[in-house]
């Protein structure tokens, strides 16, 4: 089992109003799943993924991650697996805009200890597999929206992790770039990748073998 | 992570993405760098020429005094009047010892006014002496002749004057066989000394020395009434030592002064000897207050400097939260972030503190082609700058770098 979840709850408080996002979420994702978490905005399903991603800790609840109890980590050792285990694509695509494309697909290598050689190796392998090889030398001003976000998924692949958390990955692009962004996942997918996808969107959503629909903080169907 | 020589990278890359505001933000740094630079190395060259000034007094001299040469903190007039003055006779004793090449009275008026016809200087030193005088105190007679033995026998109203009274008195005249006047005295001049130049910053040409029995007629010791006249009015006695026996001349000379002051063994010293390297501590103990005061002038504007970079660190963490957030998404841990903020608050304070060391050595040297003071650079300045530019960085460097490790990566992402 590669992710479990077991009753989360998060609370967070806004000032003095204390909001409830999550409301006893159960659930589990084995490797290689194309899941989809769907969900109408404030849904809590974005709140569902940092937890699941280990960038956020639940209130209530225990989340294990490759059978290990995420809430027994220090905080390096968060990092360590946030740095490994796992990747992110965000819908702003959250680049450093003052680093070229291959600069920021190695960056996670960088915090993985990866000497300087291997690190530009990796990054322009995997930027060549996402279909960016011309473009690596370029700043993510320099790109267009979907390059960018090709970028972001090759930075999201590049410390090989073994799940993924897409979060609204085409919100910010096209129709047309959107689909070829849905197809490169398809593809990540098919090569092995585990690959969670968290969308309000249905036809984003259908592309996954799995979609679990979130509703004011609980899931309203499947497992 | 990985080498440092990455991380160094990875600062210098933020600051040329930001020139103007990191330059601004080092400038406090390099200012203060500069100006510690540049006044130490003033310091050294100050104490360099002072060394080599008192050296030039004349070499390895033990004096003789009632009084003490480095005492610190208000002398006790009373006591030191009680003690019983050093007399030429004293100084001929003193000759007699088998480490000494020779030993001088000397007893000295400062502040006289001196008058030849219508013209007069002031602030002239009078010396009494005998004629080894020029010799113990590295004088030498250009014109005319020294003073000899017949002169102090006979209490020959004669003098040799220093090169600043022949300038002022005789401008274009030879001063010697000449007359001139202290008070109603009249002193012929047999001899003029070569320029020697100033001492902590007063003339040693300024003087007159004449034979110290023609002094006495002069000043006669029974008009020295004030007790400070007595605690300090007295003879000194220069003693030169022969080469290399200074520590043997010292032990002949306290054990003859003792004999001749009849002091049993439980009683202390009535006079005081003291050397070169006494003075020379003296004058160290003057310029140390000034040391302190540069150094605290130095931390303030060192701690203005951080406050600069600790401002600017704080404004960039603020701006860089997103970043902050990504990188802790795709890996970095607190204490990357950590050393990467500090790192970059080193890297500028240390660039302001190298761009100061450098400025300072060029102020210094400027100064020196341009004014008297000389300049001297020592290697651990340069050490002492690095140092205190680093340690700047390090210490205003690490709340904002806390700031950003702490940061929750969610809230971070979230920034706009």
């Amino acid at each position: 089992m590669l992710c479990r979840a077991i009753d989360i709850h998060k609370k967070y408080s806004l000032g003095k109003v204390e909001i409830e996002a999550l409301r006893g979420v159960s659930l589990e994702i084995v490797e290689n799943e194309y899941l989809s978490i769907m969900g109408p905005s404030g849904s809590g399903k974005s709140t569902l993924m940092h937890i699941l991603g280990c960038l956020d800790t639940p209130t209530k609840g225990e989340y294990f991650l490759e059978d290990k109890k995420v809430s027994d980590y220090t905080d390096a050792e968060l990092a360590r697996i946030r740095n490994i285990s796992i990747g992110f694509v965000f819908q702003s695509f959250n680049l450093l805009t003052r680093l070229s494309a291959l600069e920021n697909v190695a960056l996670p290598l960088l915090y993985a200890q990866v000497n300087k050689k291997e690190r530009i190796e990796r990054a322009k392998e995997i930027l060549s597999k996402v279909g960016l090889a011309e473009r690596m030398y370029h700043r993510p001003n320099e790109l267009s929206g979907g390059e960018c976000q090709r970028v972001a998924i090759a930075r999201a692949l590049v410390n090989r992790p073994k799940i993924v958390f897409a979060d609204e990955p085409t919100g910010n692009l096209d129709t047309k770039t959107g689909k070829e962004i849905m197809e490169l996942f398809d593809r990540l997918h098919a090569e092995g990748n585990t690959i969670v996808l968290v969308t309000h969107d249905q036809n984003i959503a259908n592309h996954a073998k799995r979609v679990i629909k979130i509703i004011d903080g609980r899931i309203a169907n499947g497992l | 992570m990985n080498s440092i020589t990455e991380i160094i990278g990875l600062a210098v890359q933020t600051f040329k993405s930001h020139r103007m505001r990191s330059f601004l933000t080092t400038l406090g740094i390099i200012i203060g760098v500069t100006t510690v630079i540049a006044i130490l190395s003033l310091i050294e060259g100050l104490n360099q020429s002072v060394a080599s000034q008192i050296r030039s007094i004349g070499s390895d001299l033990i004096f003789v005094t009632k009084y003490s040469m480095v005492r610190m903190g208000p002398p006790n007039f009373e006591d030191i009047a009680k003690r019983p003055d050093l007399t030429p006779d004293d100084a001929l004793a003193l000759k007699q010892l088998s480490s000494v090449v020779t030993a001088v009275p000397t007893i000295e008026q400062n502040f006289t006014k001196l008058k030849y016809k219508d013209k007069e200087v002031a602030m002239t030193s009078i010396e009494g002496s005998t004629e080894d005088f020029s010799k113990v105190h590295n004088y030498i007679v250009e014109i005319g002749r020294d003073l000899n033995a017949d002169d102090i026998l006979h209490k020959r109203n004669v003098g040799i004057i220093g090169s600043y009274v022949a300038k002022n008195l005789f401008s274009d005249e030879l001063p010697i066989g000449k007359d001139l006047n202290i008070g109603a005295h009249r002193i012929k001049i047999i001899g003029v000394y070569k320029e020697k130049g100033s001492f902590l910053g007063q003339s040693m040409d300024n003087l007159i020395t004449i034979p110290y029995p023609f002094y006495e007629k002069i000043f006669p010791t029974r008009k020295r009434t004030s007790i400070y006249e007595r605690a300090f009015g007295g003879y000194t006695i220069s003693v030169m030592p022969k080469s290399g026996k200074v520590e043997e001349a010292m032990d002949e000379i306290r054990e003859l002064m003792r004999r001749r002051h009849s002091l049993r063994l439980d009683q202390p010293d009535d006079f005081e000897l003291g050397t070169q390297q006494m003075l020379f501590e003296i004058y160290q103990n003057i310029t140390r207050v000034g040391f302190v005061a540069i150094i605290a002038i130095a931390a303030i504007s060192l701690i203005v400097g951080g406050i600069g970079i600790m401002n600017i660190m704080l404004v960039s963490v603020a701006e860089r939260t997103r970043e902050i957030g990504i990188r802790k998404a795709v890996g970095a841990s607190n204490q990357n972030i950590l050393l990467q903020f500090i790192t970059e608050s080193v890297v500028l304070s240390l660039v302001g503190g190298v761009i100061g060391i450098i400025l300072g050595i060029l102020l210094a040297w400027l100064i020196s082609a341009v004014s008297p003071l000389k300049a001297a650079v020592a290697p651990w300045m340069i050490i002492l700058g690095f140092g205190f530019s680093s340690a700047v960085g390090i210490f205003f460097g690490i709340y904002p770098a806390r700031k950003a490790a702490s940061l929750n990566p969610i809230e971070a992402l979230r920034y706009e």
